[in-house]
């Protein structure tokens, strides 16, 4: 899942400074399920704003804001608002941005990007989507995440009694882990292999990626039978 | 007299071949352009080791680039060894910069992975990491041995110019505290594996670890395959001790050497005295062939310490032009 965090007020207060009327937009995707852009988040963020100063307030929260077709039910909404802020991931602005074209669309959000559930509000960060998985040779394990420097030979000197250097109250190695996991699994052996240089041309490196899918092109959405 | 053709040609290579102990030292660049000081380290440091280490931005603080002052070594009769770590540049920008390094006169490169940003000057700065420290030995290896670049490339100038590829000495580090243990070893054999010649390690205070650690290198049998270098750091003071044991990540210092500088009068002198000792213990282990000498800002001590140690002077081996290292041949 996606998960984001709301900007601080002031940032957001700061963007809408200059408008009176404005337009919050939820989303019914990822950052409902973490609890920061769903409709329960926009209604507390619209009664901060209002007592805020701003005069007119409006919100909405669709299904989800990273597909085109869910903004039909809020157009009108949105075009008769002075500016949007989304509170949908990145992805989710970018494509408000582009249903309103003239007009300032902001994020409410700090998207932290593809992450796993540890409970009650905790989450870690698990994938970089690198374009080019390698989680079959590290026992299940991500180096690209869970690895301070994202090495893919091992770890640096700097992991003791499991934990990181970077910051050994809160962060694991995640070569510890990695470790751990290929010893259960009977697999260490794969360790002793020097793993070649990454190609970083699958990820936003070589260029912003665009993905097609040729078979879903042809038929077209709406062929779900 | 025909011996082996050295890969690099080095000050450093050439005291291994012949079968002497090594020892190599490390000189921090100043953080600003004040060349004094590299000038005054250098006046410690000549004549008393086999070659000096130039720290790489080193605990990610901006400093003058270790090649720069591997230049400034050589001018000074001093042979260097620059470190290369991989978070501050890609892949493209470290063969640049070990052809120029080369080119300079450098002939030994350690390759490290690099301390994180988050300890240095500059937390907000975004790491490279393109490659780690295993490619990078690997890289080098093979700019050296095949002449050829990471891409497979020949390093000629154009299609009709001779492959004239960087020689360099290549060293690693190793981390026998660091964990797990037993990836320790494992590591230390991949870096084998993708051509290290010589491994510094990281500074050593629990000497029943590190035995244990040279234990496990020996049933690989990779004490043979590659140079060993004990790291040692002197302690000035049972603050620096105290200091070092809780706060240095992958460093741990036994209670015994921490009562030691706790009751000292003077902790610089008894500090000295456990590096002599240390070094001394160290030499009786099969495996190790040198000690690297880390004196942090005391580089002004390192010619007693080696003194003490019965490490001076240092040998003196001719350059034997037969041992040369020969260009690549182009095919």
């Amino acid at each position: 899942m996606i998960v984001a965090q709301r900007k601080p007020m002031d940032e957001i207060r700061g963007f809408l400074d200059r408008y009176s009327r404005v337009l919050v937009l939820g989303c019914g995707g990822c950052v409902t399920v973490c609890n920061a852009g769903g409709e329960r988040e926009v209604g507390t963020l619209v009664s901060v704003l209002k007592l805020s100063g701003i005069s007119e307030v409006e919100q909405g929260t669709i299904e989800r804001q990273c597909d085109a077709e869910f903004f039909e039910e809020i157009r009108a909404l949105g075009e008769s608002c002075e500016a949007i802020l989304s509170m949908a991931c990145g992805a989710g602005v970018q494509m408000a941005a582009r249903i309103f074209p003239d007009k300032p669309v902001f994020p409410g959000l700090n998207t932290q990007g593809m992450a796993l559930n540890e409970g009650a509000g905790e989450w870690t960060e698990a994938c970089l989507g690198c374009g080019d998985c390698k989680l079959g040779i590290f026992g299940g394990v991500c180096p690209m995440t869970q690895c301070s420097k994202s090495l893919c030979n091992g770890p640096c000197g700097g992991s003791e009694n499991g934990k990181c250097e970077v910051d050994p109250e809160t962060v694991e190695c995640g070569w510890q882990k990695i470790y751990d996991r290929l010893a259960r699994i009977g697999r260490l052996d794969v360790l002793e292999t020097v793993e070649e240089p990454r190609d970083w041309s699958k990820t936003h490196d070589g260029r912003p990626r665009h993905i097609i899918r040729q078979d879903l092109a042809e038929e077209g959405f709406s062929s779900n039978e | 007299m025909s011996e082996a053709v050295l890969k690099s040609g080095s000050n450093l290579e050439r005291v291994f071949a012949a079968g002497h102990f090594a020892v190599t030292s490390e000189l921090g660049p100043p953080k600003s352009a004040d060349l004094a000081i590299i000038d005054k380290k250098a006046d410690y440091l000549r004549g008393q080791v086999d070659a000096v280490n130039l720290t790489d931005n080193q605990t990610a603080i901006v400093r003058i680039s270790s090649i720069a002052a591997a230049r400034l070594l050589l001018d000074r009769g001093i042979e260097p060894v620059i470190q290369m770590t991989c978070r501050d540049r890609n892949r493209l920008a470290q063969q640049a910069d070990i052809l120029g390094a080369y080119v300079l006169g450098v002939r030994n490169i350690v390759c490290l992975s690099g301390d994180h940003q988050c300890f240095g000057n500059h937390p907000t700065a975004k790491h490279v990491f393109d490659i780690d420290s295993v490619q990078l030995i690997k890289a080098v290896k093979d700019m050296r041995d095949d002449g050829v670049f990471m891409n497979g490339d020949e390093i000629r100038n154009t299609k009709k110019s001779d492959v004239i590829a960087p020689k360099m000495f290549i060293g690693g580090a190793a981390n026998p505290f660091g964990d797990p243990f037993e990836f320790r070893v494992i590591r230390l054999a991949k870096k084998v594996a993708a051509g290290v010649d010589f491994i510094q390690t990281q500074c050593i205070y629990d000497m029943d670890r590190f035995e244990r650690w040279m234990v496990a290198v020996r049933e690989r049998g990779l004490h043979k395959k590659v140079q060993i270098m004990a790291g040692l750091t002197p302690l000035k003071s049972s603050r620096m001790t105290q200091y070092m044991a809780s706060n240095v990540a992958g460093i741990s210092v036994p209670d015994y050497y921490l009562e030691r500088m706790a009751a000292a009068e003077d902790g610089a002198a008894e500090g000295i005295q456990i590096c002599v000792e240390q070094i001394k213990r160290l030499r009786q282990i099969e495996g190790v062939s040198g000690i690297h000498l880390m004196a942090i800002e005391w580089e002004s001590r390192v010619p007693e310490i080696l003194e003490r140690a019965g490490l001076l002077p240092r040998p003196v081996i001719e350059v034997d032009e037969e041992q040369a290292p020969v260009d690549n041949e182009t095919v």
